[in-house]
């Protein structure tokens, strides 16, 4: 039999019942359309994260409080403390080599007013000279806080980009006096553009000395509770080949100055990538279910096509047996019906990768989320699209082989 | 005896089990058929006459003997085989004709072509093979006509052209006439008589003794044995018919 006879036979088959032909597709277009969204956002995901590698600054370490030990009051947050402290950053920065930046930040969420414009909630960071340099923001305008400023707790703000946007439009903010909470600061620059890395949108933040937090922003009964706490000290290495060993020479440091041992730390201290990997376990979460989305339609998918098969053997017996006194050979009927499977779950693949592209163009205009389409997504999903065909047509096609050509012709 | 068999067919018996009982269908039935005859089966329901043509069409398996089919050996053959032969060597007539209803005369006639084992003709010379035997069966313009576009007799006529199709040994006609009116069942006899004077051999199964006046022999079967088996130039059809009537 010539292949082209073949698929006559199967299109012609399928052509019978068009629409009962799309429903049963159906499955399968889901499934498949589902694999492709699936490996669009991951890849999209990826890409996301490796540009984060790079901006969120190079070679850096981050201190950090361990998760459960933050509860704890600290009345005395001195050195023997178990809260990490800008005494602890400085002593980093002193008795360790190879490092070459040190950078506190402390979070703290206040009101920002300028006249009549005000913004709620806005995040200010209370750090330290470095800053710009380690997390690899430019200067805008103006200058960025000095040890001057640390020295004195001056009361100066340094904008972010879109917050002076907001305040001041086009103008240049350099020499006002904003609100930061209850006190009065004066801005002495802004940053330039930087956009949004992992959770963090670097255009909306405003930077005060460290100082000035510690001194006027500790008035609240959790802050003055923190004391002189630090949130984030950020550790820049001079070179990546020696993070392992400034990590251990971090630890043994923090270690003596809290009274502990490395093991009993109540600090973490994690390079970027440690950082990368928590964020990329939240997007795996969301991959995997619609992994288990796709599969699931790829068999339910499979199972109505094997339905829809047994029916259409059944209603073509008498045609089968036709075909059998004519000469078809079990393996012409089995090839028949099998083909018929495949051709049904093919065309299910073709309008499931249509799907899955424009889904995954709909989840990335729409919803914002980066995707990528792969070609080997569109492989992978026709391949999987015929691997269900042929395992569920298999059945069906093997009965229709089977029939006994006498009772198939006397089938009415 | 100069003319070779086409069907050799020796104690052939076909036993089926209806629950726990066995119902013999045939009962040791020996018969030959030259090369070139025109055979008319006869016997009322029940007697094994479908029985029998379901073997004589490799459609099914003797319990045991033996059965020659052009010099093959057919009696123990794989359903795989069996297929084949019925392609090559045997073309169908159905009373119910059994034509593809979604299909064309044309596309009915060449279905023993599209199961044809290492078959290399054109589209267009199937299709010229096709046209050409529908017209020799004569039907005319009905190329591209559905079977329900088309009467009784002329979807005989497309079954016969479809049993022509592959030149097979043996045609074998199962009640051709059943379905049809007297006026289309002549006709139909009528091919049937020619294609047997063109040198074709045929098998015919019928009750109708009208009918089997066209054959040249007649056997009858009653109980799964031959009763009777007869030449009609001995034997005047004219008594026959109206001893069955």
């Amino acid at each position: 039999m010539k292949i082209s006879e073949v698929l006559r036979i199967a299109g012609e088959g399928i052509a019978r019942n068009k629409l009962r032909a799309l429903l049963t597709m159906l499955g399968v277009i889901i499934g498949v359309a589902a694999v492709i969204i699936m490996i669009a956002i991951s890849a999209g995901t990826e890409a996301t994260i490796s540009e984060n590698i790079k901006d969120l600054g190079t070679n850096l370490l981050f201190v950090t409080q361990s998760m459960g030990t933050m509860q704890a009051p600290a009345r005395n947050a001195g050195p023997s403390g178990t809260f990490l402290t800008y005494d602890d950053a400085q002593a980093i920065s002193t008795s360790i080599s190879g490092i070459s930046g040190v950078v506190v930040e402390r979070d703290i969420s206040e009101q920002i007013k300028y006249g009549s414009n005000s913004i709620d909630s806005l995040s200010v960071v209370g750090t330290t000279p470095s800053y710009p340099q380690v997390r690899d923001v430019v200067q805008a305008s103006g200058r960025f806080i000095t040890q001057n400023d640390i020295d004195n707790s001056a009361k100066v703000v340094v904008l972010g980009y879109s917050t002076a946007q907001s305040l001041f439009g086009a103008a240049d903010p350099t020499g006002e006096k904003i609100y930061v909470g209850d006190i009065r600061v004066t801005v002495v620059g802004v940053m330039a553009k930087k956009g949004v890395v992992g959770n963090t949108n670097y255009d909306e933040r405003v930077y005060i000395p460290l100082t000035l937090v510690f001194e006027k922003f500790t008035f609240s009964p959790f802050a003055r509770m923190q004391g002189d706490q630090v949130g984030t000290i950020l550790v820049q290495v001079a070179d990546m080949n020696t993070m392992d060993k400034v990590i251990t020479q971090i630890q043994i440091l923090l270690a003596k100055r809290h009274e502990t041992t490395v093991a009993a730390l109540p600090f973490t201290v994690r390079t970027q990538e440690d950082i990368i990997a928590t964020q990329e376990s939240t997007t795996a979460a969301f991959r995997s279910l619609l992994a288990w989305v796709a599969g699931v339609s790829l068999v339910v998918g499979g199972i109505g096509i094997m339905n829809i098969m047994l029916v259409s053997v059944t209603e073509r017996t008498r045609e089968i047996g036709i075909r059998q006194a004519a000469g078809a050979t079990p393996g012409d009927i089995r090839g028949q019906f099998l083909t018929e499977a495949l051709l049904l779950s093919l065309t299910g693949g073709l309008i499931g990768v249509m799907a899955g592209v424009g889904g995954a163009w709909f989840f990335y205009k729409i919803g914002e989320m980066r995707t990528g389409v792969l070609p080997n997504s569109i492989m992978l999903a026709f391949v999987s699209a015929a691997i269900v065909g042929i395992f569920f047509g298999f059945y069906p096609a093997n009965k229709a082989a089977q029939l006994d050509p006498i009772e198939a012709l006397r089938h009415e | 005896m100069s003319e070779p068999s086409i069907i050799d067919i020796d104690q052939i018996t076909k036993v089926y089990q209806m629950g726990n009982v066995d119902v013999t269908a045939l009962d040791g039935v020996s018969l030959s058929v030259k090369q070139g005859e025109f055979l008319a089966i006869m016997g009322p329901s029940g007697s094994g006459k479908s029985t029998l043509m379901n073997i004589l069409g490799c459609l099914d398996r003797p319990t045991s003997g033996t059965y020659l089919l052009a010099g093959e050996d057919v009696s123990r053959m794989s359903r795989e085989q069996l297929a084949r032969i019925r392609n090559q060597k045997i073309g169908f007539v159905f009373q119910s004709y059994n034509l593809l209803v979604q299909a064309t005369a044309v596309q009915n006639v060449l279905l023993p072509i599209v199961y044809r084992r290492n078959e290399h003709i054109s589209t267009k010379e199937r299709y010229e093979i096709a046209h050409n035997t529908l017209i020799s069966v004569g039907l005319v313009d009905r190329d591209r006509h559905k079977p329900t576009e088309m009467s009784g007799g002329q979807q005989q006529r497309v079954a016969i052209a479809r049993a022509l199709i592959n030149s097979p040994a043996l045609i074998l006609a199962d009640e051709p006439t059943g379905n049809l009116d007297s006026h289309s069942g002549i006709e139909i006899m009528e091919i049937l008589q020619k294609l047997h004077t063109e040198g074709r051999t045929i098998v015919m199964i019928t009750h109708d003794a009208r009918n089997a006046s066209y054959a040249e022999r007649t056997v009858q079967l009653k109980d799964g044995k031959i009763d009777a088996n007869y030449n009609h130039a001995m034997a005047p059809i004219q008594a026959m018919a109206g001893g069955a009537a």
